[in-house]
């Protein structure tokens, strides 16, 4: 499925992917979604905890950040997850198209 | 039928579940035994993963502990989960690139180093007989309980259960019974939630009920709870009584020692792909969050009806279950002030005059979920179901570190370090001889627990935090990272943590006190600070040393890369 939607997406204009883009990539993915791990977590979760707490989360009876703490960051981890397992499986399919070297490194071991 | 009744067969058939796939399961080769063949579906690993995670702790204790601290209690919560997030991005898919079978593997490979080898070895085998001990000791204590047979005969069936399976059939048996015992164990946990929490809110779903309406009151749960709360003179259940930096430091070190601790990496090898490993990542948190999402909602709803149902009764009209918790001695009660009522208050409590008044009533946090059904007045069969429960968390967690331990032993030690030309078959047999020996151990640890086991978990997770988390991470990430850098860090790491936690925990546990902490940092989460000191020193170190050979170089460009 995601074969079909990657070029939809990504385009035909797409620079071949290489080895060193393929790292630098991954490594975008991941400090982004790190950024958002901690911002749950240990930002509304914790720092600004006590400031979130004056308002509830809308129709519940939850302070918002008593919440965050022990029921929205567990929910927006396993999210965060899935979304990098997605990602990363669309960017390791144009790897595979793209480049030879995958090919070579298989070759090998 | 009675409690005892529903508890021998539930907890008969759900053994019976596991000595079958366990010999359906067998192992033939060291690579079936370490990692399962590598065959394992990203979904039953995943699994397979929640339940080795999952341990008696979560399922016993971690509500109760929760119910007792409040806002405080979202450390375990933050911390248990979000491990995984560092484990899936950070480390998951690149050991399982590297594709050998242990924790010592890559680092003794990465650094190209015999004694990193070692270090990381001894590590791994201290924190899975920390943890272990643990594990069987709440395996005798659910028999004890429910089953009526003494402690020790407790441990020694859960520990002929897991030789079976463990010795048997490796990695292999383990995960395919760690799939039975996590449904075992989710069920268990969830039946008795869900009644609670439609008895509670009249909303069936725990983690929605928990932010509801309370039935009795027409007020909103928390807002309730937080009154008792202020009336009863204990901090507010919502805002915890640690400062925020302690709660900071504590969650930061359980997340970074979730992510380092071998049992839980390991599991990751079992995969097929790289693929695999990030998406198993994903279904593991999926199934670790059914029960973690619904763990404080349980805590609330016990806490309240723990308080509504206790405080300030008459201690002649206390409940049956009460009695029956009483004899256990996990709930005490004693008449102050001869009133015959039950004050159960927290440390800010006064009187009308402004006087303090002296607590009545203590409460063991692990009653939350053992006496939760009763308190509910839940049927038997829930109440069984929690036992059957228990003992599938416990025997689970148990199998997973006696792996490590045994496969530290056979493949790290002997095969890798003392005796490299040992015969296939010949480190089958070790393995399976480590695994045994491995078992006795573990089964006298819970037999005679020493008396600091408590405090050893946050032992276990600092190390792992100041130890693994970093040396693997540098392993994946740095080019530079060489093995001067890393034994260094390592040692510092490792000194750092384990001195601060000795000197509290051990030594000078009456210094033990917010006033006397670095910066008030707990020894808990002191990890964090030993996982900083860890990345400094080994920077340093590094930036002097000369970089690793070409044959390391190329082994980080591989498993960088995520061919099968």
């Amino acid at each position: 499925m995601l074969d079909d939607l990657a070029p939809l997406h990504l385009g035909h204009a797409m620079p071949r992917l290489d080895n060193r883009t393929y790292w630098r990539t991954n490594i975008r993915y991941v400090l982004t979604l790190l950024a958002l791990w901690f911002l749950c977590s240990f930002g509304c979760g914790v720092l600004a905890k006590d400031w979130l707490d004056q308002f509830t989360l809308p129709g519940t009876g939850f302070p918002l950040g008593f919440w965050f703490a022990q029921q929205g960051s567990i929910y927006i981890f396993v999210v965060l997850i899935w979304v990098y397992a997605l990602l990363m499986s669309r960017l390791d399919a144009r790897l595979a198209r793209d480049g030879v070297d995958v090919d070579e490194g298989d070759a090998q071991r | 039928m009675t409690v005892q009744h529903w508890t021998f067969l539930l907890v008969g058939l759900s053994f019976s579940l596991y000595i079958w796939v366990a010999i359906a399961s067998r192992a033939a080769s060291t690579k079936e035994f370490y990692v399962a063949g590598g065959h394992v579906s990203p979904l039953a690993n995943g699994m397979a993963t929640a339940a080795d995670w999952m341990s008696a702790a979560s399922f016993l204790s971690m509500p109760g502990i929760i119910a007792a601290a409040g806002y405080d209690g979202s450390v375990f919560l933050m911390g248990w989960t979000g491990g995984y997030v560092l484990l899936a991005l950070l480390l998951a898919p690149y050991l399982r690139k590297f594709g050998k079978f242990t924790v010592p593997d890559f680092v003794g490979d990465r650094y190209d180093s015999q004694s990193a080898r070692i270090v990381a070895v001894v590590c791994a085998i201290f924190v899975s007989f920390t943890y272990v001990a643990g594990q069987m000791r709440g395996v005798g204590i659910v028999f004890s309980r429910f089953l009526e047979v003494p402690i020790d005969v407790g441990v020694l069936i859960g520990m002929a259960i897991v030789f079976i399976y463990a010795v048997l059939g490796g990695m292999k048996g383990i995960t395919y019974t760690q799939v039975a015992q996590y449904c075992v164990l989710i069920f268990a946990f969830m039946v008795p939630a869900i009644f609670i929490s439609i008895m509670v809110t009249g909303n069936p779903i725990p983690q929605l009920g928990f932010g509801g309406v309370d039935i009795a009151s027409g007020a909103p749960l928390l807002e309730r709870l937080d009154g008792l709360h202020a009336q009863l003179g204990f901090d507010a259940y919502t805002s915890g009584a640690k400062s925020t930096l302690d709660v900071f430091c504590i969650t930061a070190a359980l997340m970074l020692g979730t992510a380092g601790l071998p049992h839980v990496i390991v599991r990751f090898y079992t995969v097929p792909t790289v693929r695999g490993a990030r998406i198993s990542a994903g279904w593991a948190l999926l199934f670790i969050a059914v029960l973690y999402t619904a763990a404080p909602a349980v805590a609330v709803f016990a806490r309240t009806n723990l308080i509504t149902s206790l405080s300030e009764r008459p201690y002649a009209e206390a409940p049956d279950w009460f009695r029956t918790w009483e004899s256990t001695q996990l709930i005490a009660f004693e008449d102050h002030n001869g009133d015959g009522l039950m004050q159960y208050v927290g440390p800010h409590a006064t009187d009308a005059d402004g006087a303090p008044v002296i607590n009545e009533l203590t409460i063991d946090n692990d009653i939350i979920v053992l006496a939760n059904p009763e308190i509910a007045g839940l049927p038997n069969w829930v109440i069984a179901l929690v036992a059957a429960g228990g003992l599938a968390a416990a025997l689970s967690t148990a199998a997973g570190l006696l792996l490590v331990v045994s496969t530290a032993v056979s493949h790290d030690l002997l095969k890798r370090a003392l005796k490299p030309d040992i015969s296939e078959r010949g480190e089958l047999i070790a393995a399976r001889v480590a695994a045994a020996v491995a078992i006795g151990i573990a089964g006298y640890l819970g037999i005679n627990p020493p008396g600091f086991v408590a405090q050893v978990v946050a032992f276990a997770f600092g190390l792992a935090a100041s130890s693994f988390f970093p040396v693997i991470l540098l392993g994946i990430f740095s080019r530079r990272m060489n093995r001067a850098g890393a034994i260094v860090g390592m040692v510092t790491g490792i000194t750092f943590t384990a001195s601060y936690i000795v000197w509290f925990k051990l030594l000078h546990p009456e210094l033990n006190a917010a006033d006397n902490w670095w910066f008030g940092i707990s020894p808990e989460g002191i990890g964090v600070i030993g996982m900083v000191i860890n990345f400094v020193s080994a920077s340093i170190v590094c930036a002097f040393t000369k970089a690793p050979p070409a044959h390391v170089q190329k082994l980080i460009d591989d498993i960088r890369l995520p061919s099968q």
